[in-house]
């Protein structure tokens, strides 16, 4: 990753093991490479519940960035700022910016931000259980002209051949994993720049949530950058270059996914590791040999 | 043997037509949750403008100025008023459907007035004879007119951009934006498509052998009302099969009438409604509905 965003843009940085206050403004608040997400001092509220506070967060053009959190922490909510589905929710957002590429996406309504390349992959992969693989491809690039919908339809097929094998089944009688590889599949039919990724890995055994993995890797490769919402925190950091910690709808912890990974803190409370241990840091390994990942996605419930 | 004949036919092109009202009223519920009970004044709008404009501009013309008046008027009430009616429930807003019907028919039946105004068309009085069956010429064009609609119809649906987006929109509001469909669109087209189809309707419900338009042609929409809810609010075929019910069964019921004396007067057009309850007991989400599939 070259341009790095400065220190300071993704809320406190990390220091050791030490979790700081939240920071209210970024300091030195260095551009990002052109083309990036770049999110500052975002409060989001559901009618009087404050879900969001005072949240800075980057994505730089190409890079993979992760969100970790327990539950209610207020990931999934991050992402509908992004993707302008608050209002699905009756939420909204009463402070602080959402832009990409330089220009504004806050206030700007969900179809146009697929238009301006930021597509998310939704929790629970919500396929359209009624229609046909194809169809739900097809619904995916609804938001975008024609000519790139082909290009991206034989990457997608690439990317999961299963999905062409079962282009004319209902995607509501796919199994989950393949309701993922689909929910995916359907987001990549726009060609976007940025995908926002919402726990993919969720009730997926582990060898599908390693497919899964490896995949969103391959997509990030092709140039799509990408912002993972992950309890997996192991597979998370093992795929970010940078990552965030979200407690309480606050950016508690953010900086390089291997430096979290290797933090007491995030060690011991997202990936169920007891005291420090002198293996290798989690993020260095994203390898075949899982055996850790299952053992954290495990301990996570625990933390 | 004849009568019986005569009265199918009569009752599957009467059907066809009402499967024309049942399927804007579907289209509309499946791209916004909403049950439109304005439905029968978007047809009354379509009619009376045919009815106006056509000693001024001739049938063909007046007939493609009601389309477009009632789509129009369509896309109108859903753009002014359903879209800023940020009211929860979309119980709610079939009510505040009812309340815009209410306005939009007191103003129409009172320009209308007590008057019966006919259309214009080619048509007029004549009948086809096919052996032993004789037929009004109007509902043969009603019968092809409709079947052909439904048919291009119920293809958009399944093939066309405009119809996956429709689908995806029906089924996942939220994740049809998160795709790029943009949802007033979908629903503004659904509003549009619905009066056009309403306009095309009300003309053959106001021609031969009905006199013309007059203040009850909106209780005659009504019928479609049964048809969609029995064939299954959210699913275009049961709009079909839901206006052919009705259609045949008011026909018959009121050909047969004086067999029939013993159910008392009107039964032709109470009938529709009593196969919509007995249909419901049976199938509580219509014959072709989908109930809420279980989603993990
Ligand atoms: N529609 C809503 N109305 C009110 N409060 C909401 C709404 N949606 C979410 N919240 C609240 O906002 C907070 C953050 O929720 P969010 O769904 O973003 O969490 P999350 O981190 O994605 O959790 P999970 O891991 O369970 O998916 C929670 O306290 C939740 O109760
Ligand atoms: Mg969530």
């Amino acid at each position: 990753m070259s341009g790095e965003a400065g220190p300071g843009t993704g809320g406190p940085e990390i220091e050791g093991a030490e979790i700081e206050g939240p920071q209210i403004a970024a300091p030195g608040a260095a551009d990002p490479k052109a083309g990036g997400l770049e999110i500052r001092g975002l409060e989001v509220r559901y009618g009087p519940v404050r879900a969001l506070r005072g949240v800075h967060l980057a994505v730089p053009r190409g890079a993979v960035a992760a969100v970790l959190g327990a539950n209610g922490a207020g990931k999934t909510t991050l992402l509908r700022a992004v993707s302008g589905t608050l209002r699905f929710h009756r939420g909204a957002i009463t402070s602080g910016t959402v832009a990409f590429g330089g220009s504004r996406l806050d206030g700007v309504p969900a179809a146009a931000v697929v238009r301006r390349g930021v597509v998310q992959v939704p929790e629970g992969r919500r396929v359209f259980a009624r229609m046909t693989v194809a169809e739900n491809l097809r619904a995916g690039a609804l938001g975008v002209p024609g000519r790139r919908a082909a290009a991206a339809r034989e990457r997608v097929l690439e990317l999961f051949p299963v999905l062409a094998e079962r282009a004319h089944q209902r995607a509501g009688l796919l199994s989950g994993g393949e309701q993922q590889m689909l929910a995916i599949g359907r987001a990549l039919m726009a060609g976007p720049s940025l995908l926002l990724l919402d726990e993919p890995t969720l009730g997926l055994a582990p060898l599908m949530a390693a497919r899964i993995a490896d995949t969103v890797r391959q997509i990030n490769a092709q140039g799509t950058s990408v912002l993972l919402v992950e309890q997996n925190a192991a597979m998370a950091l093992a795929l970010a270059e940078r990552a965030y910690v979200l407690e309480v709808g606050e950016v508690t912890l953010s900086g390089p996914a291997a430096e979290l990974a290797a933090s007491d803190e995030v060690r011991r409370r997202y990936l169920g590791i007891g005291a420090p241990e002198t293996d290798r840091p989690v993020g260095t390994d994203p390898g075949p040999g899982h055996e850790r990942h299952e053992r954290t996605r495990l301990a996570r419930w625990t933390a | 043997m004849a009568v019986f004949l005569e009265l199918l036919v009569n009752g599957i092109s009467v059907g066809a037509v009402y499967a024309l009202i049942a399927l804007g009223f579907v289209v509309i519920f499946k791209a916004t949750e909403v049950v439109n009970f304005t439905h029968a004044s978007l047809l009354l709008a379509g009619g009376y403008v045919i009815a106006r404009l056509h000693p001024l501009i001739g049938f063909w013309a007046a007939l493609a100025a009601g389309i477009a008046a009632a789509a129009l008027v369509g896309a109108l009430v859903e753009f002014l008023i359903l879209r800023r009616a940020h009211v929860g429930s979309r119980g709610v807003l079939a009510i505040v459907t009812i309340g815009v019907d209410i306005l939009l028919t007191t103003e129409l039946t009172r320009r209308i007035g007590t008057e019966v105004l006919a259309l214009g068309d080619p048509w007029g009085d004549r009948v086809l004879r096919l052996g032993p069956v004789t037929v009004a010429e109007t509902r043969v064009v009603a019968l092809a007119v409709a079947a052909t609609l439904i048919v291009a119809f119920l293809l958009a649906f399944k093939f066309t951009g405009w119809g996956v987006a429709m689908r995806a929109a029906a089924e996942d509001a939220e994740t049809a934006a998160l795709m790029g469909v943009r949802l007033g669109r979908v629903s503004l087209s659904a509003w549009a498509v619905a009066g056009a189809l309403a306009a095309v309707a009300a003309m053959f419900l106001c021609v031969f052998p009905t006199p013309g338009l007059d203040r009850g042609t909106a209780a005659a929409a009504m019928k479609a009302f049964p048809a969609a809810i029995l064939g299954g609010l959210d699913s275009t075929t049961g709009a079909l099969a839901g206006g052919l019910i009705v259609g045949v069964t008011e026909t018959l019921m009121s050909g047969y009438q004086s067999e029939l004396a013993f159910l008392g007067r009107g039964i032709g057009d109470a009938a529709p409604f009593l196969v919509m309850i007995v249909i419901l007991l049976l199938r509580p989400s219509g014959l072709f509905g989908t109930k809420e599939p279980a989603r993990v």
